[in-house]
């Protein structure tokens, strides 16, 4: 049997949809039985929705006041003390999994696959290299331990309906004091989060300014959209960090995303590939963003922003009426 | 000697077209143009600027990979570090291995920090700071956007999905760079020229004690699934409709 443990992504209060498609990842190995892993301070809430995740066989809570912030080198050697009855450990590929994983693999001196888009069989993967322009197939040791980073994009999140077990551990670990959270700045929780949004609209270097990036605010207002950006926008300071879409940012699969602004160099691209519907505005008319947009529309920015509100709200009031 | 230590991957150019080798056993490499991983340069200048406002005494950069990797090299101590390593192998190794010969590395040169980068645009990895930090047994700071150094700690500004983290670390620590932790120094021609003079020294796995790991074998590669070209539309009421149509809006 594959024995698999997911260290759950949360923020303390509620378990990170990505952990919700590690699980649908982890269905795919054979004979899979599935663990989650939740570190917090108090894990109560969220082993609660890791155990109702479908297909989910048992969740472990490891509370300690040490794991209150998701620190890799301390958590670490506490999933490494119960990493003996599993023969695959899983984690998201956002910047918590990648932080995390490695840590892990290293000191099980392990492999690890990152970005997994695939699952062949218990030992084949599929995953992207080169920004997305080559998938290569791994083949990793038989009976080997394996870490794995699961590409959120690629798989829909396991549904609800599960009842797994849920059961403290305190793993002997001793944990290191040379690392100290101090502070976080986080992102305004008043919009939909990029990640998981179904709609999403990404400014690009066109956009100008980060005064101008409101026209795009007031447009995924009403389409109750997440709103990202491209690396030239955010480098020039348009737009936050974490609103990056691409391959040194965020890989995102939305069923809508609408790239303003945005030339579509390969680095940008590979973190939308996998929308349902791909919506290019930008002025010229050669701009690659095309080649892979379902719709494009040729066109000043500034003009058709706003006009899309005015159509997208209008048509809003009529349905209402 | 207060000593920081950069890795300096040669990966194809972040411009290049991709594309797999008919024989699917990789990319096509021939006569592509060679870079240093953009995040290394970005480690590389941030060492740089460590050692510039007086923090560090020494830069060396190392490099894991073929006779060619020099060229990179050569680059870096342009750029300005004050030498270079390179650890010959024919053969790309893997993330482990790559932590292991740091790990070697370190034992020699005793760096206060260890600054690389994130990932490698090649393999799109990001494995090797974290695990190097962990055979280390020390702390890790990844995806840096700002590095504030004190006399034995670091207080690093992350790029975390939720926006922006800071931890503090004690040294000596593995940093890995994000994209705006700076941006990196053009180098000059004299520049060039004087570099050619910096020691660069070569090594192999065996003389570090390294036995290269083999764990994960690249079977096949292959180029990704191609989205079809859709259509233009003239003007944004025709694509509200469109939208609405295939009901996304
Ligand atoms: C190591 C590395 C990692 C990278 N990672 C990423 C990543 O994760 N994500 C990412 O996005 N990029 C990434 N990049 C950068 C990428 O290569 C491009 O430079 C970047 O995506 C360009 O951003 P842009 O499309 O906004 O800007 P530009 O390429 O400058 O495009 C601006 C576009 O706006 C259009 N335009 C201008 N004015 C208007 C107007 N008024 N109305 C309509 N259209 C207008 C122009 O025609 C143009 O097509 C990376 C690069 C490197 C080297």
């Amino acid at each position: 049997m594959t024995q698999v443990l997911i260290i759950a992504e949360h923020d303390g209060a509620k378990l990170n949809p990505a952990t919700a498609k590690c699980v649908t990842c982890a269905r795919g190995l054979p004979d899979a039985n599935i663990t989650i892993a939740v570190c917090a301070a108090d894990a109560t809430a969220v082993a609660a929705q890791a155990a109702a995740l479908a297909g989910v066989a048992r969740v472990l809570k490891l509370e300690n006041p040490a794991n209150a912030q998701p620190l890799a080198a301390l958590l670490a050697p506490q999933i490494v003390a119960l990493a003996a009855d599993y023969t695959h450990l899983l984690g998201p590929s956002t910047t918590f999994g990648k932080d995390l994983m490695p840590r892990i693999a290293a000191l099980l001196d392990c492999a690890q696959v990152s970005n997994i888009m695939a699952v062949v069989d218990a030992t084949h993967f599929r995953r992207p290299t080169y920004a997305g322009n080559a998938i290569v197939t791994v083949e990793c040791a038989p009976g080997a331990k394996l870490v794995g980073t699961v590409r959120t994009a690629s798989f829909e999140a396991a549904g609800g309906g599960g009842a797994a077990t849920v059961q403290a551990v305190t793993p002997a670990a001793t944990l290191p004091a040379h690392t100290r959270f101090v502070a976080r700045a986080a992102a305004k929780a008043d919009r939909p989060d990029l990640q998981s949004a179904t709609r999403v609209i990404s400014g690009g270097r066109a956009l100008g300014s980060a005064e101008n990036f409101k026209i795009l605010y007031e447009l995924a207002d009403e389409l109750g959209a997440a709103v990202g950006a491209s690396r030239a926008a955010v480098d020039a300071g348009f737009a936050a960090n974490d609103m990056q879409v691409g391959q040194t940012g965020k890989i995102i699969a939305p069923e809508l995303y609408i790239a303003i602004g945005i030339s579509g160099a390969i680095q940008h691209l590979t973190g939308i590939k996998d929308a349902r519907t791909i919506v290019a505005i930008n002025k010229d008319a050669e701009a690659p963003i095309f080649e892979i947009a379902d719709f494009g529309l040729v066109g000043d920015l500034f003009q058709i922003v706003p006009e899309l509100k005015r159509l997208v709200a209008g048509s809003r009031a009529l349905k209402a009426d | 000697m207060k000593r920081i230590l950069v890795g300096i991957k040669r990966v194809v150019d972040a411009n290049v077209r991709i594309r797999v080798n008919p024989d699917g056993t990789g990319v096509m490499t021939d006569g592509v143009k060679m870079a240093i991983n953009p995040f290394d340069e970005i480690a590389l200048e941030e060492a740089l600027r460590i050692k510039e406002r007086g923090a560090a005494d020494e830069v060396v950069v190392v490099s894991i990979g073929i006779a060619d990797a020099q060229q990179q090299l050569r680059t870096a101590l342009a750029m300005g570090a004050d030498r270079a390593l390179l650890v010959r192998s024919d053969t790309a190794v893997e993330p482990l291995t790559a932590a292991q010969v740091f790990l070697k590395l370190i034992a020699r040169e005793e760096p206060f920090l260890v600054i690389l980068g994130k990932q490698a645009i090649d393999d799109d990895n990001s494995q090797t700071g974290p695990m190097l930090a962990a055979l280390w047994n020390r702390p890790q700071a990844t995806f840096a956007s700002k590095i504030e150094l004190a006399a034995s700690t670091a207080k690093v500004t992350r790029e975390v999905d939720a926006g922006l983290e800071t931890i503090e670390v004690d040294l000596p620590a593995v940093i890995t760079t994000d994209l705006r932790l700076n941006e990196p120094r053009y180098v000059k021609l004299p520049d060039i020229m004087k570099a050619k003079k910096k020691p660069l020294d070569t090594l192999t796995l065996a003389e570090l004690g390294v036995e290269p790991r083999a764990q994960v074998k690249l079977v096949r590669f292959e180029a990704p699934s191609q989205r079809q070209k859709g259509v233009l539309v003239k003007d944004a009421a025709e694509l509200v409709g469109a939208l609405r149509k295939r009901g996304v809006i």
